[in-house]
């Protein structure tokens, strides 16, 4: 064990427990996460490559793609705004209650997801306080796609404000001092200054928020109606299918999510170590 | 994560402090500033503080004695005494994962530590209807050990050790992810220094890495909490929703509000928003406790 330890190691250390944390991490990990996940796409090999491509190609399937990546992206792209504007405001405005604001950011990533899910049908519900709002305007949100659009602007809305918030507290008053004192006005430092150093933060938030909205589940569905190839989500279709007894059908659904997000993933880390290395930021 | 400390460079909506130096330069106009505040607090008002009213307003709806009654309600308790007992084993689970992982990543130096950050961030990524699923391929009756845990009548999907399982799953990198870089940020000299003066390694752990790393670890421990009690998606698959036996609160207030019994679903969801706000409460202290850096 030490010297398998040891020809791991690429520089030597006097701290003692490489073995036994390493060992230790690596078999949880392969208990709990990679198994199981491995079991899944193991079990697509029980299809053939035809049945796969009929069942991720169904209509309904490929519907509810549609519905879960363009909700996802929409909700993201509007938490990349407002999650700028908000991380802007909290860094470089004071108001009464900041803190409490500051704090309530989170909010999405505390509340479970099922009572966000109930509290945002009523809210948006015909007769609810916003929905009731919208309602004479002929804006229908809750049980259509819209819903599912806020409930994953909900969902998201934390991870660009809190990518950006730290970047933009680091950032050096100096570069916009300099950019002033050398004729540009507070828009031009703004977009040539400001945005170009925020932009890799902006973008990490973005795939994050979009990365969780796509998997979403709890506080989608009950705000969705679930109508068959008008409102229904990937995650809810692979529950329907598992509901039917179609496991491979399931899974079938469920390793081609997989795909997407382990490549966004991949995406995110490439991105990170991109923006890392052009900006030459540390952990 | 954040900082709760207000940077020098802070600006005051009423009195910029730059404003005698270098008037408008670094801020914008004071009409501006109203403007994108209002618009700020607008959007976080309409997103977050209406949704999170509506919970409390509709678990009130029908006044205090109908909440009551609501919560106190055999299914709801055996719902409220599953979610904790689930919580009390799963985030110890990770908790000690997430310190391992953490001694072994920050502290030394070895190859593919890279692509063990990536699989330690695994289950963020996967959709948490997959993460349920996973379990079920692996136990349930279609799965590969389920018919041999059939013959030796050993329960996991549809019952208590599933929801577990499932929980620490979506649960896993929380503690972990908290730790790493705050183990990092620290180095290894006080450790060294320990060692040579003639502590064991689990001394050194007990008597100055612990200490070090307590509100970090408190901080990994309080999110990993939440998300525990909270889980939906991955615990409703792997559940069967038995009545008063696999439902935890989650699941409870979802089966009430598909029945229409609006206030009892609001009344169980309320507890969870408490759990919440306990939570950000928390956090929040926690992180005046962290250095502003992290």
């Amino acid at each position: 064990m030490l010297q398998a330890a040891g020809l791991l190691l690429k520089r030597p250390s006097v701290l003692p427990g490489f073995g036994l944390t390493l060992g230790y991490t690596l078999v949880y990990l392969a208990l709990v996460v990679l198994l199981p996940l491995s079991a899944a796409f193991l079990k697509t090999f029980a299809l053939s490559w035809e049945q796969f491509w009929h069942t991720v190609t169904e209509p309904r399937v490929l519907a509810s793609y549609r519905l879960s990546f363009g909700a996802a992206l929409a909700a993201a792209a509007v938490n990349a705004v407002f999650g700028l504007l908000v991380a802007w405001v909290l860094v470089r405005y004071r108001f009464p209650g900041k803190r409490v604001v500051d704090a309530l950011v989170d909010l999405p990533f505390a509340l479970p997801t099922a009572v966000a899910g109930i509290s945002l049908s009523a809210v948006y519900a015909k007769n609810g306080w916003i929905g009731g709002l919208l309602a004479p305007l002929g804006i229908k949100v809750a049980y259509t796609p819209l819903g599912v659009f806020v409930a994953l602007t909900f969902i998201g809305l934390p991870f660009v404000i809190r990518t950006v918030q730290p970047v933009l507290e680091d950032l050096e008053m100096e570069l916009e001092e300099a950019a002033a004192s050398l004729g540009a006005t507070r828009r031009q430092t703004f977009m040539q200054v400001i945005l170009p150093a925020l932009s890799p933060a902006l973008l990490t938030g973005f795939a994050l928020a979009f990365a969780r909205a796509v998997g979403e589940y709890g506080s989608v569905i009950f705000i969705a109606g679930n109508i068959p190839l008008v409102s229904e989500i990937t995650p809810l279709l692979i529950i329907t299918k598992l509901e039917q007894y179609d496991t491979a059908g399931a899974t079938a659904i469920a390793v081609s999510m997989l795909g997407v997000s382990f490549a966004l993933l991949l995406l995110i880390n490439l991105w990170q170590w991109w923006s890392r290395r052009r900006y030459g930021m540390t952990e | 994560m954040k900082t709760a400390v207000l940077h020098q460079t802070h600006v005051s909506l009423a009195q910029p402090t730059r404003q005698a130096m270098t008037p408008q330069a670094t801020t914008e106009p004071v009409a501006v500033r109203w403007a994108l505040t209002g618009l700020a607090l607008f959007f976080l008002g309409v997103f977050l503080l209406v949704p999170l009213l509506a919970v409390f307003t509709q678990a009130l709806a029908k006044g205090l004695s109908v909440y009551w009654t609501a919560l106190s309600e055999p299914t709801a308790w055996s719902a409220i005494k599953l979610t904790l007992l689930v919580a009390l084993i799963s985030v110890p689970l990770n908790l000690v994962f997430g310190v391992s992982a953490a001694w072994a990543i920050a502290k030394f130096d070895f190859r593919g530590k890279n692509l063990l950050l990536t699989l330690i961030d695994l289950p963020f990524s996967v959709s948490p209807v997959i993460a349920g699923l996973i379990y079920v391929l692996l136990f349930g009756m279609p799965g590969w050990f389920g018919p041999w845990l059939a013959e030796h009548d050993v329960k996991i999907i549809f019952a208590v050790p599933g929801i577990v399982l499932a929980t620490t799953f979506v649960t896993f990198p929380f503690v972990a992810r908290e730790l790493i870089p705050l183990m990092q940020a620290q180095g290894s000299e006080e450790e060294e220094a320990a060692l040579v003066l003639g502590a064991s390694g689990w001394q050194t752990f007990w008597r100055v890495t612990l200490p070090n790393v307590k509100w970090g670890l408190l901080y990994g421990v309080i999110l990993s909490n939440a998300r525990a009690m909270g889980e939906f998606g991955a615990v409703s698959v792997v559940s069967g929703h038995i009545r008063g036996l696999t439902n935890t609160i989650p699941l409870h207030v979802e089966i009430l509000y598909n029945e229409y019994n609006f206030t009892a679903a609001f009344a169980a969801a309320s507890l969870l928003a408490l759990l919440a706000l306990v939570t950000l409460v928390l956090k929040t202290l926690v992180e005046g406790h962290l250095q502003p850096s992290h």
